[in-house]
């Protein structure tokens, strides 16, 4: 089969249109009509994003004042898209990601204080000081990182899959990548493969319409990314990136049919950051206009916005949801301040393995 | 794991093909984590008939055919070892390794570190490398000192039966990613493997021939040139000892410095190019550890700058031979 029933969800729809994109792809995931979350789940989606968007914040203060350095990828406006589709996944799973990561790893359950002692690279980091932001890893919680190459990931996750399938195991590997990935040989390479083995594998494509400067129109002949991963005979499924409880519910199908042993699965979450690439990023190719019309259906606000219209969220609540996580952030600074240094006299630890034969 | 046996004296004729597909029957057996995967493993039987008759004892599942997609199922292997398996990867040759070389390089080599310990990666990935059946550029180079260069990664190199029956067992047992170059060469050569020899260790070279006059140090598909150079020279009076490197990375020194103390010259033959390559790197330790036991400058004999060519003459012009082997070794002790 090359694709599921055509499925028309209208908020992702009237998303393609604000966003003035092209006609939206063949598929496009259902909502969740029919579903009756249970209390406090609307609220435990808000707090999972709300942490994600103020670590991150704090992630950009320190940069500036030097406390972390290097490469930093921000997530944010795109936390509906992690948030949503760790709803779908559980324990055992694995999850592969990119070095857009802290979104990925934190939604994980990645302890915020090991990612960012991570940050300043201290020993108590989740890498030890080695990963920094872009190679984030935490074996407990099956995340296997934190890969800086685009696209890389994508043959290990079909690996981690394919050891699974071996096994007989029900268990879902996730792989998170972004829109540049699809220019990539190894996407294809591993969508094939996927198909062919039928692996249980989901693809999480964050389509967040830039390839570091370049936009998706400039460098694919075809910006229509569910059709062309549906060529490779998976269901592929676009979704309104910025709608948490949208991206829950895809994600929750296709988890659910790649569990039942229906092969690898496509998810487009179709997003955007409202921070540039990096920190080194001027981002002078994108139209200010632009930003603020997608900063417009911030994934938070639409969420708050929906929880107070149902009488779930006051501006009482709101505050104090802030003021937790902001604890818990401020926490895990302090922490990662006291944290010791990984000595240098390790540097040369984990090339290879210490602890003789895995066999 | 054991240490390599003394020889027994009972030995059985056997080819280097043969030996190790041995040693892959062998693993498939013992661990049933163990599979292999790659371009015409399955129903070809393996593209220098290595894994010939494997599928039908171990099905489509274990003996895995992929598609023409290097870094896709080379990446798959580090994944699945990084799922509890224990993949053997085979790639036909070096040349199209490079396809794979960010999966080898940028994960392989590097998650172990990067994730601070916490994720090491048992995978094994095969090739072909080297010259010699004139198959022209594109088949033919001999590229594993490239990926002895890389930190995290072990490379070896079988030139014996008995380590093309053996290697893969000890890689299969090191909790880190492991390439084994055979050389296309090779695969046909036949030799007497040793029936006591139960195991090899992959830290050691091995001194091939002992002598006293000069060290030749090679490895892979050299070393049957090497041999055959040591007996032509003994010929003159020169006594050649030989050693085999057997695992690049790392490079084991110590049999190294040893056999440069007893025969203070030294001659290293690498088919790979002179420009950069593995033997210019034991040329720096040669002068690093053991400078003043030398009496002459060390000599290296290695392939010709230039893509191999397809023409036999041009060809075997640009590779290292018996006698170019022997014109540096008179060249060192004159």
């Amino acid at each position: 089969m090359s694709s599921t029933t055509p499925q028309h969800e209208g908020k992702a729809r009237s998303a393609a249109r604000r966003s003035g994109r092209k006609k939206g792809p063949a598929t496009a995931a259902r909502g969740t009509p029919d579903r009756h979350p249970a209390p406090g789940h609307h609220l435990s989606l808000l707090r999972r994003m709300l942490a994600i968007r103020r670590f991150e914040e704090r992630c950009v203060e320190l940069y500036s004042g030097a406390k972390i350095r290097g490469f930093v990828h921000l997530y944010i406006g795109e936390e509906a898209v992690a948030v949503g589709v760790n709803q779908a996944l559980r324990e055992e799973d694995a999850v592969v990601s990119t070095y857009r990561e802290h979104g990925h790893a934190l939604a994980r359950g990645v302890p915020a204080d090991a990612v960012m002692a991570e940050m300043y690279g201290r020993a108590t980091g989740c890498s030890r000081g080695r990963g920094g932001s872009m190679h984030l890893f935490d074996a407990t919680h099956r995340f296997y990182g934190g890969n800086a190459i685009v696209a890389g990931g994508l043959p290990l996750a079909a690996g981690l899959a394919l050891a699974d399938r071996m096994r007989g195991s029900t268990r879902v590997t996730c792989c998170f990548f972004g829109d540049g990935a699809f220019a990539e040989g190894e996407f294809h390479e591993t969508a094939n493969l996927a198909a062919l083995w039928r692996l249980p594998l989901l693809l999480v494509c964050e389509n967040n319409l830039y390839a570091m400067g370049t936009s998706l129109a400039r460098e694919h002949a075809q910006t229509n990314l569910a059709m062309r991963a549906a060529s490779y005979g998976m269901p592929a499924w676009t979704v309104d990136g910025m709608d948490v409880l949208a991206v829950e519910a895809a994600a929750l199908r296709a988890a659910e049919s790649v569990r039942a042993g229906n092969g690898p699965h496509f998810l487009e979450a179709q997003t955007y950051r409202f921070r540039a690439h990096s920190m080194y990023d001027p981002d002078r190719y994108r139209a200010k206009s632009e930003i603020e019309e997608w900063k417009g259906r911030d994934p938070l606000k639409g969420l708050a916005e929906l929880m107070r219209s149902e009488g779930q969220l006051d501006d009482r609540m709101m505050e104090e949801l802030d003021m937790e996580v902001l604890a818990e952030i401020d926490q895990a600074v302090g922490r990662a301040e006291e944290a010791p240094l990984e000595p240098v006299a390790d540097l040369l630890r984990f090339v290879t393995s210490e602890t003789g034969s895995t066999a | 794991m054991s240490k390599r046996k003394a020889p027994s004296g009972t030995s059985r004729p056997t080819t280097y093909r043969e030996a190790l597909r041995e040693g892959l029957r062998e693993a498939l057996l013992q661990d049933e984590r163990v599979f292999l995967m790659g371009e015409d493993v399955g129903r070809y039987g393996g593209c220098f008939g290595v894994s010939l008759g494997l599928l039908e004892e171990f099905g489509p599942d274990r003996i895995r055919d992929t598609p023409l997609s290097e870094s896709g199922f080379v990446g798959a292997g580090i994944g699945a070892a990084l799922g509890g398996m224990r993949p053997v990867v085979e790639i036909m040759t070096v040349n199209f390794s490079l396809l794979a070389l960010d999966q080898i390089l940028n994960n392989a080599a590097t998650l172990l570190h990067m994730s601070g310990g916490q994720l090491s990666v048992p995978v094994v990935i095969r090739m072909t490398t080297g010259a010699g059946r004139q198959l022209g550029a594109q088949h033919s180079h001999s590229l594993e000192g490239w990926y002895a260069h890389i930190p995290g990664i072990r490379v070896l190199a079988p030139a014996t039966v008995d380590d093309a029956r053996h290697m893969l067992a000890a890689a299969l047992a090191d909790p880190d990613p492991v390439l084994i170059f055979e050389h296309g060469s090779l695969y046909n050569a036949e030799g007497a493997l040793d029936e006591a020899v139960d195991a090899v260790d992959l830290d050691t070279a091995a001194v091939r021939r002992a002598g006293t006059d000069v060290s030749v140090i090679t490895y892979g598909g050299s070393l049957p040139k090497a041999m055959a150079a040591a007996e032509t020279l003994a010929g003159e009076g020169i006594s050649a000892e030989v050693v085999d490197l057997r695992a690049l990375r790392p490079l084991d020194d110590a049999t190294v410095m040893a056999s440069v103390g007893r025969t203070h010259r030294a001659v290293i033959v690498d088919e790979a190019w002179r420009s950069g390559s593995l033997a210019a790197e034991i040329s720096s330790r040669i002068t690093e550890q053991a400078f003043y036991e030398l009496d002459a400058p060390v000599q290296r004999v290695c392939s010709a700058e230039v893509p191999i060519p397809y023409a036999r003459q041009l060809e075997e012009a640009a590779l290292p031979q018996p006698a170019t082997i022997v014109d540096a070794v008179r060249r060192t002790v004159s």
